[in-house]
């Protein structure tokens, strides 16, 4: 769930938009990048996108008698990394500003940070590092993408805690609240999340793994273990 | 091997699924959008009543038509992978 419309003093807008800005420039400049030099991955970015829509409009019930919805930002991040993923956010958080009136055109930048921007770090980097391990590739995939959907509302929670510190114990408190509030119900929904995008990671490598490869995911020899043991 | 990681995806989904239900079953829940709570944490915290400075440019008249912009969105990104999956497949059949 994102911040709703004017639910961030003006001040704290501004100063999202300004901390967003400059990730939306770079993954654009990447996106065209990747747009002239490999025309080939153009589906597959197309598919990433399409699984931020997709998920970012399930709301679903959570144990905690809630709904929330996933983000689904999982997937781009591992592919593409934070900055791409952050457009492709940036298009999603716009259509639902717009046409849904769910968050918002003035904490657009506020959530374009928490959803299009940490959420993918978070993602990428555990992606990163533990492919470096000996872990198996879909645990990886599994807890990148849950881990960014449930860092984009730990990134929420401390904004609506600096916007918001309690009367008393100020922001930490704050924090507090808004992240027990968010994690009960976020939790669940982010294992869904990271189970859906590790089988959709599947099927990529299934039908296209040598994409993989060429954007620097996989390594060639772990495409093809990967493909015998499904076979 | 071949179906592993289906049926774990399968099972997790379950027990989700039973998890809900259980909670539908265990008293009454409002289901709100977890947003709405937000506001009102907002509130306790702060011990006032926030006002919104700015309100959506436009809403969706009913619930109704908020779902249909909901299922439209999932609708487009459904598609697109659809398509897709459903290229790279075929692509993968004739040409190996």
């Amino acid at each position: 769930m994102h911040i709703m419309e004017g639910f961030l003093p003006p001040i704290w807008c501004l100063f999202w938009f300004i901390v967003s800005a400059p990730f939306i420039v770079y993954g654009m400049y990447q996106m065209r990048i990747l747009i002239r030099e490999n025309r080939e991955t153009l589906p597959l970015l197309a598919v990433a996108g399409a699984f931020v829509f997709v998920l970012s409009s399930l709301k679903m019930p959570s144990v905690t008698g809630s709904c929330s919805h996933p983000t689904g930002t999982g997937l781009g991040a591992i592919l593409f990394g934070p900055f791409v993923t952050s457009v492709l956010g940036l298009i999603v958080l716009l259509y639902q500003a717009i046409f849904l009136a769910h968050g918002g055109l003035t904490t657009l930048g506020a959530n374009v940070f928490s959803m299009g921007i940490a959420g993918p770090i978070v993602g990428w980097a555990i992606y990163k590092g533990c492919t470096k391990t000996n872990i198996n590739t879909y645990v990886t995939v599994f807890l990148a993408a849950a881990l960014a959907d449930l860092f984009t509302y730990v990134v929420t929670s401390v904004q609506l805690a600096l916007a918001f510190p309690a009367e008393s114990g100020g922001f930490v408190t704050s924090f507090i609240a808004f992240a027990t509030m968010f994690a009960g119900t976020q939790v669940p929904l982010a294992i869904i999340e990271g189970v859906i995008i590790a089988l959709v990671f599947k099927y990529i490598i299934a039908v296209r793994g040598e994409i993989l490869v060429k954007l620097n995911v996989l390594s060639a020899s772990a495409v093809s273990r990967l493909r015998e043991a499904a076979a | 091997m071949k179906y592993q990681a289906e049926i774990t995806a399968i099972l997790i989904i379950l027990a989700f699924a039973a998890m809900i239900v259980v909670v539908i079953n265990s008293g009454s829940h409002e289901w709100a959008g977890s947003d709405d709570q937000a506001e009102d944490v907002i509130d306790q915290m702060t011990g006032e009543t926030y006002e919104p400075w700015a309100s959506p440019l436009y809403e969706p008249p009913s619930g109704e038509i908020e779902s249909l912009f909901f299922s439209l969105q999932a609708a487009l990104g459904a598609i697109v992978i659809g398509f897709f999956f459903g290229y790279y497949y075929r692509g993968r059949q004739i040409n190996p």
